[in-house]
């Protein structure tokens, strides 16, 4: 899909040891795709970002970089924010009445709310996968065809592929293939979220957003998703929102704890998993609460 | 006590059913009764094709082909009209317009429905027509497109209500998802909404239609009365239900006249099954289809 992996076999990102996240902060945003191991790039960099429902503070003071081409799980009790945060990503928050922010977030280095920034282009480039798979309620076909048509492709040929190539990178081609005309909604549940991570594909984002993708799921199809993310972060940057421990040590390489709208910790996933710095973040991946 | 009380409300609950059953079925066998007797004096062929009504000449000529043709021209008209702006509304209600804009509208709509059929018919009358003959230039400003006007005016609340009901009750994670995917609203609205509000839209439609079919008081006052095959909207023509409504207290009972406004009762009540059971299908069509 990218042209970054090449030669680099999959899974070499788990592998050497990580540069914490204040070397990350010297880390310099250079174009185009590079390899990780050398430069780690920031995608998306938060800045004294705040939130507010109304009267309630969701949100307090977050600062954060998110790597690109890996993946960070941002876990937490519920109600603690991680899911607001996330969708602040995508100005998804924006649909909420009477919700005001303060701070900034920038994607590829462009401020988010700044001047002249656009939701729409902004989604295009940061795709969301939902808690409960999404797909809609047409056909199979048209579920992938949807982005590139709002995005202005309309020749058949071109639809066509995209429709393959998206469906091939998240393993459903053959599966689907000869049901390309069939409804969505008659999929499996871990199908349609395969199929709404695939139809995000064609519009080429590079940031996926992940709210939950698997607590809809059964321990099988979660474990299959959750190979799925691996492979995909040779080619995208993933952030993802669990409250499943074991699935924020198993699939991150980065993992944020947030606890009443704070971001407690946020380091590589060993770490944090291991030795936590902060108590909360100790208690709570032990299970003393949550 | 307790279980013979049960029984009870049961029965009477399976009575209230019946009985709405019971009354349909009665009413067409008495238009069946009534009305058959027209085919012993005109075939079905000459009825339904033949393009002369004149009930009281001698011979008596019974073609409804004019009538059919001035309630198709009157439905057509009217449906053009209401089918692009009820389902416009629709959206701008549910999808487009503020709470409290909405909240207005949606009660505005539904208010025409509580205008008596004989004051739309009034209105159409005194204030349509003659703007009508004024724009058009016409002899008369009673004609299918005035009457047309009014219909269309009148299935509003029908159609925009229940095809409001229906893209209300699209979930909105299907919204968020092609939102989140960089759709802009309208096309979210134009390439999500409306395919999986589809069923209920076209219910909607069918069943403003159908109100359209049936409306009797409004078109008789507003589309002239001629029973003449029309060529365009801006004629005079009668329709069906106005036919009835206007010869039925002339007839003697048992006459052929009688008979075949009771026979043109039949086509209108099989045209309106029709139309209700196809809109029936569909909106459950669309309930098997989802999960």
């Amino acid at each position: 899909m990218n042209e970054g992996n090449a030669g680099k076999p999959p899974g070499a990102m788990a592998g050497p040891p990580r540069r914490t996240v204040t070397a990350l902060e010297a880390a310099e945003r250079v174009s185009g795709p590079t390899p990780l191991a050398e430069a780690p790039e920031t995608i998306v960099e938060v800045r004294n970002f705040n939130l507010y429902y109304g009267a309630f503070q969701a949100l307090k003071n977050i600062n954060v970089k998110i790597v690109r081409r890996a993946i960070t799980a941002i876990i937490g009790p519920s109600g603690c924010g991680k899911s607001t945060l996330l969708r602040s990503v995508n100005r998804m928050n924006d649909l909420v009445p009477g919700v005001k922010t303060a701070g900034q977030i920038l994607v590829d280095g462009e401020d988010i709310h700044g001047l002249g920034a656009e939701p729409v282009a902004l989604r295009k480039k940061v795709g969301m996968v939902f808690q409960r798979p999404n797909p809609f309620p047409l056909s199979v076909f048209e579920n992938m065809a949807f982005g590139p048509r709002i995005h202005g492709t309309f020749r058949k040929s071109e639809i066509h592929e995209a429709v393959e190539r998206g469906l091939r990178a998240v393993l459903l081609w053959d599966e689907l293939k000869d049901r390309l005309k069939a409804s969505a909604l008659s999929l499996s549940l871990e199908q349609q979220q395969r199929l709404c991570i695939a139809r995000l594909l064609p519009v080429k984002p590079e940031l996926l957003l992940m709210d939950e993708p698997c607590s809809a799921l059964d321990p099988l199809a979660t474990e299959r998703v959750e190979e799925l993310m691996q492979e995909m972060k040779e080619n995208y940057s993933i952030v993802v929102v669990t409250h499943n421990m074991q699935q924020a040590s198993r699939v991150s390489d980065h993992t944020g704890f947030m606890l009443l709208g704070e971001l407690v910790e946020f380091g590589e996933t060993r770490e944090i998993f291991t030795h936590p710095h902060d108590h909360r973040t100790e208690d709570y991946i032990t299970g003393r609460f949550g | 006590m307790n279980r013979w009380s049960e029984r009870m409300i049961e029965a009477a609950i399976r009575f209230s059913g019946f009985v709405s059953i019971a009354f349909v079925v009665m009413i067409f066998l008495f238009l069946l009764t009534e009305g058959h007797a027209l085919f012993r004096v005109t075939g079905l062929t000459d009825f339904l094709l033949g393009r002369n009504w004149h009930p009281i000449s001698t011979p008596p000529q019974f073609g409804i082909l004019p009538l059919l043709l001035g309630s198709l021209a009157v439905t057509a008209g009217a449906s053009m009209m209401a089918v692009p702006l009820g389902i416009g509304t629709a959206v701008f209600i549910a999808e487009v317009a503020p709470k409290r804009l909405a909240g207005i509208l949606k009660v505005g709509v539904e208010l025409i429905a509580a205008i008596p059929s004989v004051v739309i018919g009034f209105v159409g009358m005194v204030l349509v027509a003659p703007v009508v003959r004024e724009f058009f230039s016409l002899p008369v400003g009673l004609t299918a497109f005035t009457g047309s006007l009014m219909l269309a005016l009148m299935s509003m609340p029908t159609m925009v209500s229940i095809a409001e009901d229906a893209i209300h009750a699209v979930p909105r994670q299907y919204k968020e998802a092609a939102l989140a995917m960089g759709a802009t609203r309208w096309q979210a609205i134009y390439r999500v909404i409306l395919p999986a509000a589809r069923p209920g839209i076209l219910a909607a439609v069918m069943l403003g239609i159908g109100r359209v079919v049936g409306e009797t008081m409004a078109v008789m006052m507003c589309t002239g009365g001629a029973v003449a095959i029309p060529s365009t909207l801006l004629q005079p023509v009668r329709t069906m239900t106005a036919t009835i409504a206007a010869e039925m207290g002339e007839t003697v009972r048992g006459s052929p006249h009688y008979n075949a406004l009771f026979a043109i009762g039949i086509v209108l009540f099989l045209i309106t099954l029709i139309i209700n059971v196809t809109a029936d299908l569909v909106i459950h069509r669309g309930r098997r289809d989802s999960p």
